[in-house]
């Protein structure tokens, strides 16, 4: 497929589908109303696709569970409110060990909050978010195209080790165009469904028990801690991140998502002046490279974290630099976007205060 | 060698019921077990259970098995059945989970016309977590948190699934049956195989509810529990069909 422009939201609708998305479900939520909207066109024309918009966000998290516990590719989308009303389904679907692939367009909050572009969820989608011991892997696009081929890495990942995986875009890759071009891949090893329910026939396989619940402690510990090793293979092989100009940069910015792609623009202008500055961008925010901070905290004078929320990322930043170097905060809230200017301003500073 | 002239039905597993002596539950699950048995429909047949004391029923029922969480039975079983439409999908809830906090998944996938059977049992109380009031207590009925007896000034009224879900364009078959008495039990078996064949030929969503009794949390001998249900709960929750047939 050629490069064509579409809207962030169209282009991850449309990366499902051509992935094998057999069902979606979701409930109208600004701003990502573009997703169920296509998908609603879409799917219908497909063969053994089905769109259902629900009575509300948690019937449609339960609605994939069940898809997901029949063995199909499935997913759901959101905005934060909404998500919030999904994590009880996703702790469950965590747990039931389903795959599904889970997408907020994040708006700003708390609370019913704005409809403007926001990072508020990092906590959220990174820490796990419902209740229980789990995660999600968990991808941050920063432009149309990769949140296209995320989508599409994404269901791989999901049925690769059973888990729900979450797209965390911000409003402003849920709204932009951007040429985009569709890329299916063909996937190979992804493990059969055996553990799936659909319809048993005595013998040819084990009864298929789709569950969270586990009333024995040795049953709950037996699931959790085949959850914690999975986890651990996660972390250790399914780390993402995009390095830019770090080098030999003096001073690295972090940042997630669209404020990637101003922290790159930021590091150009900062070196047009003189400033040594590269970038250090998590593709997967959970698992975090935690490895990549510790190593460039080893050579750089320090860090500046920027988001579009009150410093949430940072304590992850935090962790990894280990107390190796400074590690500075800029964020912006209510759908303010932080700008090159304020960054390079922030950087000059911690240069300052370095030589001071 | 006598001849055999009954065997459990092959769509139970041997697992030993959790159920208190003199629940209903037991009854309930060989209906919907022997039903679907003898609709042939075993080896596609896909339950959902729910939260309450029916958590369990997939170590029961001899078939592929989701559990829900609290309330989305209805939710999981259209998952289920919107991506495998040939398999035979059920769904089995109490009071609690289908009248009270899966109300909105109850009415929206009877609203839509889910081609799935519900099987929904009413015992008027919350039994898994001890005798609480539910939606469906009678009024003045005594429960852990109606000591008093249920006020409908506070309380509120009970909620009548059956009648409200038969306002809807959408469901195919809602019919309220029990099984306090023999008689009673082969109308609630029929009505279930009904249910279920009206799946299978493609007609939309059904709802059974079952009128049921908790010997434990009301207090009472399993025989007086039977006759509490015949003079107490019909009154309020009369048997019959509600809706056959497309509006």
């Amino acid at each position: 497929m050629a490069k064509v422009l579409m809207k962030g939201s169209e282009a991850i609708a449309e990366a499902a589908l051509q992935a094998g998305c057999k069902a979606f479900f979701g409930y109208p939520i600004t701003p990502q109303n573009q997703i169920p909207e296509y998908m609603s066109k879409r799917m219908p024309q497909i063969e053994g696709c089905s769109f259902i918009q629900a009575e509300s966000e948690v019937a449609a998290i339960n609605m994939v569970y069940g898809a997901a516990g029949a063995g199909a590719r499935v997913m759901t989308s959101s905005s934060s409110p909404g998500v919030s009303l999904k994590q009880e389904g996703i702790s469950y679907i965590a747990c039931a060990e389903l795959p599904c692939l889970v997408v907020n367009v994040m708006r700003s909050g708390p609370g019913l909050g704005g409809i403007l572009p926001s990072q508020g969820d990092y906590f959220q989608a990174a820490k796990g978010g419902g209740h229980g011991d789990y995660h999600m892997i968990v991808l941050a696009p920063s432009s149309v195209q990769e949140a296209a081929d995320m989508v599409m890495d994404g269901f791989d990942l999901a049925d690769r080790y059973r888990t729900p995986v979450m797209i965390l875009a911000d409003g402003m890759i849920g709204q932009m165009m951007e040429p985009v071009e569709i890329r299916p891949r063909e996937t190979k090893d992804l493990p059969e469904k055996t553990w799936a329910a659909t319809g048993w026939d005595g013998h040819s396989r084990d009864r298929a028990i789709v569950t969270s619940l586990y009333i024995s402690p040795e049953s709950m510990t037996e699931t959790s801690d085949r959850m914690k090793a999975r986890y651990r293979e996660i972390e250790e092989k399914e780390v993402q991140v995009q390095e830019y100009m770090t080098e030999d940069a003096d001073y690295i910015i972090a940042a997630f998502g669209t404020i990637g792609r101003i922290a790159r623009k930021a590091a150009n202008e900062a070196r047009a002046q003189g400033l040594k500055v590269g970038v250090i961008r998590p593709k997967t925010v959970w698992p975090f490279p935690y490895k990549t901070f510790e190593e460039a905290a080893k050579r750089v004078k320090g860090f500046l974290t920027v988001e579009m929320n009150h410093g949430q990322m940072l304590e992850d930043v935090k962790i990894g630099v280990a107390g190796q170097a400074p590690v500075e905060f800029l964020g912006t809230v209510g759908g303010n976007v932080p700008d090159t200017r304020a960054i390079v301003e922030a950087i000059r500073k911690m240069e300052a205060g370095s030589n001071g | 060698m006598g001849e055999t002239v009954f065997k459990k039905t092959g769509m139970l597993t041997d697992a030993p019921l959790h159920y208190c002596p003199g629940c209903t539950h037991g009854i309930i699950h060989r209906l919907v077990a022997e039903s679907i048995e003898e609709l042939g429909a075993q080896d596609i047949a896909i339950g959902v259970a729910p939260v309450g004391c029916a958590a369990f029923a997939y170590d029961y029922f001899n078939c592929d098995m989701l559990a829900a969480s609290h309330g989305r039975a209805p939710a999981v079983a259209t998952g289920v059945k919107r991506v495998r439409p040939d398999n035979l999908v059920f769904s089995y809830q109490g009071d609690g989970d289908c009248a009270s906090i899966g109300t909105a998944e109850i009415v929206h996938a009877a609203a839509r016309g889910e081609n799935i059977t519900c099987i929904f049992v009413n015992n008027a109380i919350y039994g898994m977590t001890g005798g609480q009031m539910a939606p469906t207590s009678l009024v003045g009925q005594i429960t852990t948190t109606s000591p008093y007896g249920r006020n409908p000034e506070t309380q509120g009224h009970p909620v009548n699934v059956s009648e409200m879900l038969a306002q809807l364009d959408g469901p195919y078959y809602i019919e309220r049956t029990s099984v306090h008495n023999v008689p009673n039990i082969n109308k609630t078996k029929k009505a279930i195989k009904k249910a279920l064949q009206y799946q299978l030929d493609g007609k939309g969503f059904s709802l059974i509810e079952v009128l049921s009794t908790c010997p434990t949390n009301w207090g009472m001998s399993p025989a007086d529990a039977l006759n509490w249900l015949e003079e107490n709960m019909i009154r309020q929750f009369p048997l019959g069909v509600t809706k056959e047939g497309k509006s």
